[in-house]
């Protein structure tokens, strides 16, 4: 079966990152230190104000932490979609295309970089601590949340990402499109959307849906009013966006690969 | 003359690169696509293969359409793209052809089997444990006709396989090909710049230029039509007199002091037999050859011709 397939073909991947078991630290290393500055910057804002969007520093901590857990689960699973427009651009993408096997599994599976674990363990490192110190009111249907919040808004991600650097199908260099929304959904989601602009903010809730991420999962969780009013059925409604995300995304890829064109010889 | 001009904004432009290419292949035959850079060769490689979807027109490759049912499609074919890795460049060669076998579910007997056949007639021996990144060309291409064979396609496209090669690896490549081609399993497609892969693999030969279809034929046949004289080549035990005056004969060179003479002559006059048996009549003969046109010649006729007036203008 295809799943025996890709089992082989990552197996093949991870054994060879880990022959360097230094360099492979080293590596991890890098990724959590490099995913912890955007947390530094939150504390030492902190320093300065009291709310942020009118969140306190505990709350806009929770935040980052669903965020940056689903950042990382996201970039450990289809990080390798950064790949693509370079695939496109030097003609790489044709051999995906020869294969008796899906494209975009091939293509995310081709690179899997075992180091992005880094990201996944500082976001649950500070996800995990700052449930625990918020002193939630534990209903059932928080605990859901706070289980599959990462998980959906890594789908969310995931989909945006895939979506965005198709984009390179119909532009000759579509990398600096995708990468504004690959390395801008970091920075999007970790803070209340509140402290965005009007119209920054409709895109991020309805356009490319990355208040659902965090920002409306943290509402959940929380149990407080949404400063801008919200209804409150979006703090719910991440999981279905999700889907619809998922659709959304299956269907530019389709599209993108049908209008492949290839480079020359 | 065409007028140049310096320095204008790229425009966008749509380019038609196969525009009016019909070709039926048979099962088991041996096709070359030659053309120029540009021609169109690739794309229609590519279209055959699932890789470019056409944007008019239908191809039907093994009974398959090859955008529609690309999977299936990769199943059955192998193929080979001279400036393309399939294979996985940090992995020794021998995981990569145990990736590909399992990517096309190759009963692992039957995979055995198929390379040690493979390792055997293209000695890859030597170099089945090193990382595909540092093999040589040559070595390199070998793996990939191996690996675009392990899962026994009906049908092998190769785009320009010999690019890039030296002598003896192309001559190593073209005897594997036309080797297995020969057992009558496997049809041959390829594209090349390299006129003695058409010579030594194909029959047929499909000449493409402008995304059009030139010349159609089995490569004895153009030969006859378009290629005028060939060159009977004798050696002589003894110096001796420029054999002139034979039927058919235009041209007598002569070399190594009268020892080594070249005669072109006109093949509808005389055949190369009838020449060889007039000529040991008149001097003792050690040894003889006879040069074929190359399709080198024969294609720069097509060009030169009446054919494709464009090409002249370049």
């Amino acid at each position: 079966m295809a799943s025996h397939v890709y089992r082989r073909i990552l197996a093949s991947r991870i054994r060879g990152q880990l022959a360097y078991p230094g360099s492979f630290t080293l590596d991890v290393l890098a990724q959590l230190v490099g995913q912890s500055v955007e947390l530094v910057v939150i504390l030492v804002l902190f320093t300065q104000v009291t709310t942020l969007g009118g969140f306190s520093a505990g709350e806009v901590v929770l935040i980052y932490g669903l965020s940056a857990t689903a950042f990382g689960l996201a970039d450990l699973g289809v990080g390798q979609i950064e790949e693509l427009p370079e695939h496109i651009r030097t003609g790489e993408f044709d051999v995906l295309l020869l294969r008796p096997l899906a494209v975009l599994p091939q293509l995310l599976s081709a690179d899997v970089s075992l180091k992005r674990v880094g990201r996944v363990g500082i976001g649950l490192a500070v996800l995990v601590w700052s449930l625990d110190a918020r002193h939630l009111d534990w209903t059932p249907v928080r605990v859901l949340v706070a289980a599959t919040a990462p998980l959906v808004g890594a789908v969310i991600l995931a989909a945006i990402w895939v979506a965005t650097n198709a984009v390179s199908f119909w532009l000759v260099d579509g990398r600096e499109v995708a990468n504004s929304f690959t390395y801008g959904s970091s920075f999007s989601t970790s803070y209340p959307i509140t402290i965005y602009g009007p119209w920054l903010r409709r895109v991020m809730c309805f356009a490319v849906p990355s208040a659902f991420v965090a920002y409306f999962p943290a509402l959940a969780l929380l149990g407080r009013p949404d400063p801008l009013g919200l209804p409150e059925a979006l703090r719910w409604s991440s999981p279905l966006v999700a889907l619809l995300a998922v659709v959304g995304s299956a269907w530019v890829w389709r599209s993108g690969v049908r209008h492949y064109q290839g480079t020359g010889s | 003359m065409p007028r140049v001009t310096v320095g204008t904004r790229l425009r966008r432009r749509r380019v038609t690169a196969v525009a009016d290419v019909t070709l039926a292949v048979a099962s088991g035959e041996a096709v070359g696509l030659l053309g120029p850079n540009g021609a169109g060769k690739s794309t229609t490689i590519k279209m055959l293969t699932g890789v470019l979807v056409p944007t008019a027109g239908r191809a039907l490759v093994c009974g398959l359409d090859p955008v529609r049912e690309r999977r299936e499609l990769a199943r059955r074919i192998g193929v080979v793209f001279g400036q393309r890795s399939q294979l996985w460049w940090d992995l020794p060669l021998v995981e990569s052809f145990d990736l590909h076998a399992a990517i096309h579910r190759v009963p692992p007997a039957r995979y055995r089997e198929r390379l040690a056949e493979c390792v055997a007639l293209l000695d890859l021996g030597g170099f089945l444990a090193t990382p595909v990144r540092q093999l040589s060309l040559g070595q390199r291409m070998r793996g990939e006709v191996t690996a675009a064979l392990l899962h026994s396609p009906e049908l092998l496209v190769l785009d320009e396989p010999t690019i890039g090669l030296d002598l003896a690896s192309k001559e190593r490549l073209r005897g594997f090909l036309s080797a297995v081609n020969a057992r009558g399993d496997l049809t041959l497609v390829l594209t090349t710049h390299d006129l003695p892969d058409v010579e030594r693999l194909c029959r047929r030969v499909v000449v493409i230029d402008h995304g059009r279809v030139l010349v159609d034929d089995d490569l004895a046949v153009l030969r006859q039509r378009f290629a005028g004289n060939r060159r009977l080549v004798v050696e002589l035990t003894t110096p001796a007199p420029p054999l002139t005056g034979l039927a058919g004969v235009l041209d007598v060179a002569v070399e190594a002091q009268g020892l080594r003479q070249r005669l072109e002559f006109d093949p509808r006059v005389a055949t190369a037999a009838e020449l060889i048996a007039r000529v040991a009549q008149r001097v003792e003969l050690r040894d003889v050859a006879v040069d074929e046109p190359s399709i080198e010649d024969l294609v720069r006729t097509l060009y030169t011709g009446q054919l494709s007036p464009r090409s002249t203008s370049l």
